[in-house]
């Protein structure tokens, strides 16, 4: 099981609380995870990744065991502490705005 | 009448206000979607209890939300058919907030590029939905006006959306360029007389019209005239911030442009100027009264740099000639010390007998007039920045 974080405003919109699991067969990437995540969720495809591009939205981050993981490789191996279920995958909505 | 139910979309969520049959008595719930930002909530004149709203987020992205129930529940349309944790339902598949330009070989354009803030050309790329224009007869149908400016439509409830890619493959596409606000296709006008016609209108490319529901466009500019931009009388460039319409009278126009007040009496083929005696020709929304074509509304600021009304006095002006006079309107709006602004689709009327006129600010006051204008009061005064208000007058 990988443990996924979800912001505040995707909690809601997946009507779900602030952690998640879901699923992933094979390898551990963001990819994978993510694909899980909106595959259990539909309805927040599009809101952390762009619908089209499939890239990280600008103001989305993503952290694991407190490190910002944000521009590695979408198919790089998450940590073994992620894929073992030890730590959640965060994804992070930037602190901005008003 | 039974009520008057406003939908109003602000800065940090949406709110519905409703009245009494009288008029006088406002419930307000919400916020709706709270925190996010709501551009716009419109109700299907087919169905008053469907609406349909934009929720946004600089930070999530595009979701198109819809009600079945007067606004009381919403849901992203379309599911998977399987039982979900939003209930029978099913899960929505998330297709509702897919604005995907139409680069197909049959019915597409090629993903051109338009002019970036520097002059150089700058990709098509979604941004958000400003503008939800539901059909008149039809409560499946919907158009969207989306930034980067394009327009789509759906058929099935907002479940999916496609691209009318005609009118983002106009010639004059890649030389469109964003207005502050982004490169918005703001304002749809249905033609109630003639359901080919369809009138656009982008900030800051101009309008443009349709007489083959979608399939071609033109640029209808022609009489407009924009000092700030290099040939002021171009076929396209224009700031237009808005136009309204009547439904008895379908070929008359009326816009209110980054400056100048105009109307055209042939469908958007000329304009004329009919700014008259208002303190400034600058502002951002326009309407038409509901049951006198020649009656208008405009709310005008200073400038396009001093966005808030000349004098600090916050009024409503009124011509019943079609423009050129012009009436302020203050009873019961602030007359000192007033400093807000009036966005392009923050005003609206009912169709009761007076017309109701409301509109909303940046301060988040929501005024509304239950007789045409003359007297005016605050629904509400402590919302969040108003993007949007549209009125629904309830059988």
């Amino acid at each position: 099981m990988i443990r996924i974080v979800l912001p505040f405003h995707l909690q809601i919109l997946a009507n779900c609380g602030r952690e998640v699991t879901v699923e992933v067969t094979g390898a551990i990437t963001q990819r994978s995870v993510l694909d899980a995540l909106e595959s259990r969720y539909p309805m927040l495809r599009g809101t952390v990744r762009e619908h089209i591009s499939q890239q990280r939205r600008p103001r989305v981050r993503f952290f694991v065991d407190n490190t910002d993981v944000s521009h590695q490789p979408p198919d790089a191996a998450l940590p073994e502490s992620v894929a073992r279920g030890e730590r959640p995958f965060m994804i992070v909505g930037a602190v901005a705005g008003g | 009448m039974t009520a008057v139910r406003i939908l109003v979309g602000t800065r940090k969520g949406g709110f519905i206000l409703t009245s009494d049959a009288g008029r006088e008595k406002w419930s307000v719930a919400g916020p709706l979607f709270a925190g996010w930002e709501v551009y716009h909530i419109k109700g299907s004149p087919a169905d008053p209890d469907r609406i349909f709203a934009s929720q946004t987020s600089s930070w999530f992205g595009q979701i198109i939300q819809r009600s079945d129930d007067g606004g009381r529940t919403w849901a992203q349309p379309g599911s998977t058919g399987a039982a979900g944790p939003d209930g029978g339902q099913g899960m929505a598949t998330g297709a509702s907030n897919l604005f995907a330009y139409d680069t197909s070989r049959d019915t597409g354009r090629p993903l051109t590029t338009h002019q970036w803030y520097d002059g150089t050309q700058h990709p098509w790329k979604f941004a958000r939905v400003w503008h939800l224009e539901p059909s008149p007869d039809d409560p499946d149908t919907c158009f969207a006006g989306v930034e980067d400016a394009a327009l789509f439509r759906t058929t099935d409830g907002a479940a999916t959306w496609q691209e009318l890619a005609a009118l983002r493959g106009h010639a004059s596409g890649p030389d469109w360029m964003p207005g502050a606000g982004g490169l918005c296709l703001h304002t749809i006008v249905l033609d109630p007389a003639n359901e080919q016609r369809i009138y656009c209108a982008i900030s800051a490319a101009g309008t443009f019209r349709s007489d083959d529901a979608g399939l071609s466009w033109k640029p209808i500019n022609r009489g407009l005239r924009s000092e700030h931009i290099p040939d002021p009388t171009a076929e396209t460039g224009h700031c237009v911030h808005r136009i309204a319409i009547h439904p008895s009278h379908p070929d008359t126009l009326f816009m209110q442009k980054h400056w100048d007040v105009m109307r055209s009496d042939d469908g958007g083929d000329s304009w004329r100027e009919v700014s008259g005696n208002l303190p400034s020709d600058f502002g951002f929304p326009i309407a038409v009264h509901a049951h006198e074509p020649e009656t208008i509304y405009v709310i005008p600021i200073l400038s396009d740099s001093l966005h808030y009304p000349p004098e600090g006095k916050l009024r409503v002006y009124r011509s019943r000639s079609g423009g050129q006079q012009w009436q302020a309107l203050t009873r019961g709006l602030p007359q000192e010390h007033c400093y807000v602004n009036v966005l392009r689709d923050a005003m609206a009327v009912d169709t009761a007998h007076p017309c109701g006129v409301y509109f909303g600010t940046t301060g988040g006051q929501v005024y509304a007039s239950s007789d045409g204008g003359d007297n005016w009061r605050a629904i509400v005064r402590d919302l969040p920045a108003v993007l949007s208000v549209e009125v629904q007058t309830l059988p």
